[in-house]
């Protein structure tokens, strides 16, 4: 490990993997546990699971699961540099790119590259939804779970948080 | 609906005259806060059809551009509607309305966890809820998903499962697959396209 500050090494990690993260939040994933637990050892692969459920029931942008890890990392000011890294150069790159294209729809460019990257940030949300599955799903209960929640969010149009909210009870009840 | 009588002019039916930075700003925090699990559909809501600050189509267009760049899309698109509205100023407070109120509550959300997390009956509840927030995102995979098998395209199959093994398997830093992937991706899509056309 360099001796650098957690601040640098939390706004260098979180900078650099924002503009990476095509497909937005779900795709990064991956890379935020492989820095976060397998590299770092910031947080234990417990700890990051429950990092990535508070961040789905809470309100706001799902990207703030940044926010826990830099908590995690450096206490407040982690948690609000690991936000803004994660946020505040892709919102530049944005603007910027949005001014140069004022008008998309003259070129072809744009709609190829996002055709060409959606095979790329599926694939990544299916390495989350793996990685994940793999520290959250240690029973078959657990499993179980997680197997009639997926067919319930893809076949009905109920509201996620009602089954995140029916998880909760699950496991107060020490079913999972 | 419109069932009214229609307009004279072909103008779309927009708001006047653009929102002030305190308007972006609350309206963001709001659409914000509103947003458990994902804030796009509120913010289509807000913006499309209560605001009136943008028309469908604009909408579409402006989440395009911020879906295939890099970064939380809902974060770019803050930046860049607000932008589009009152320059970079509205951007700024469109992002800050976005972004700020939820990073205070997601920031005592930590605070809470690092006292509390260790509770037994915490424990219990945080991993009934990781079970489902799990099974939330493979749906949405799932769903992302159909298009493509439907379509029977080989190539973004193959694409798919080989960034899937990388990264999720292998385990492989993100960066390098990318490298990788993107060029193949970009270069089999272009070529496919023209052998389409021609």
């Amino acid at each position: 490990m360099t001796g650098h500050s957690p601040i640098w090494s939390l706004i260098s990690t979180f900078g650099l993997m924002s503009l990476f993260a095509v497909g937005g939040a779900a795709a990064a994933v991956p890379e935020m546990h492989r820095i976060a637990v397998e590299v770092n050892h910031w947080m234990t692969d417990k700890q990051f699971a429950d990092a990535y459920a508070i961040a789905q029931l809470s309100p706001g942008p799902n990207v703030l699961i940044v926010t826990l890890i830099g908590y995690a990392v450096a206490g407040v000011p982690g948690a609000l540099a690991a936000t803004l890294a994660m946020c505040l150069p892709t919102a530049l790159l944005a603007y910027y790119v949005s001014r140069l294209l004022n008008r998309p729809s003259q070129s072809r460019w744009p709609g190829l590259i996002q055709a060409a990257l959606v095979p790329l940030s599926i694939g990544l949300m299916a390495a989350s939804a793996l990685i994940l599955a793999q520290s959250t799903d240690r029973s078959i209960a657990a499993l179980l779970l997680t197997a009639m929640v997926a067919v319930m969010a893809s076949v009905s149009r109920v509201n996620p948080l009602w089954l995140l909210l029916a998880g909760g009870v699950l496991g107060f009840a020490g079913i999972v | 609906m419109s069932s009214g009588s229609a307009p004279a002019v072909q103008e779309p039916d927009l708001a006047t005259t653009p929102p002030s930075l305190v308007a972006l700003f609350l309206a963001f925090a709001r659409m914000s806060l509103a947003g458990f699990g994902g804030v796009l559909v509120f913010a289509r809501r807000a913006i499309v059809e209560q605001h009136r600050w943008m028309t469908a189509d604009e909408f579409n267009e402006t989440f395009a551009l911020c879906h295939f760049l890099p970064g939380p899309n809902i974060v770019n698109l803050s930046m860049v509607f607000g932008s589009r509205l009152r320059g970079i100023a509205g951007g700024v407070a469109a992002f800050a309305g976005l972004l700020l109120p939820p990073t205070l509550i997601m920031t005592a959300l930590a605070i809470a966890y690092a006292r509390f997390g260790d509770l037994e009956v915490l424990r219990r509840i945080l991993a009934g809820i990781s079970c489902a927030a799990v099974g939330l995102l493979i749906a949405v995979v799932f769903r992302m998903m159909m298009p493509l098998l439907k379509r029977a395209d080989p190539f973004a199959v193959i694409l798919m499962l080989g960034v899937f093994l990388a990264i999720g398997v292998l385990r492989l830093p993100l960066q390098a697959v990318l490298l990788i992937a993107i060029p193949i991706s970009i270069g089999l899509t272009y070529f496919l396209r023209r052998k389409v056309a021609a």
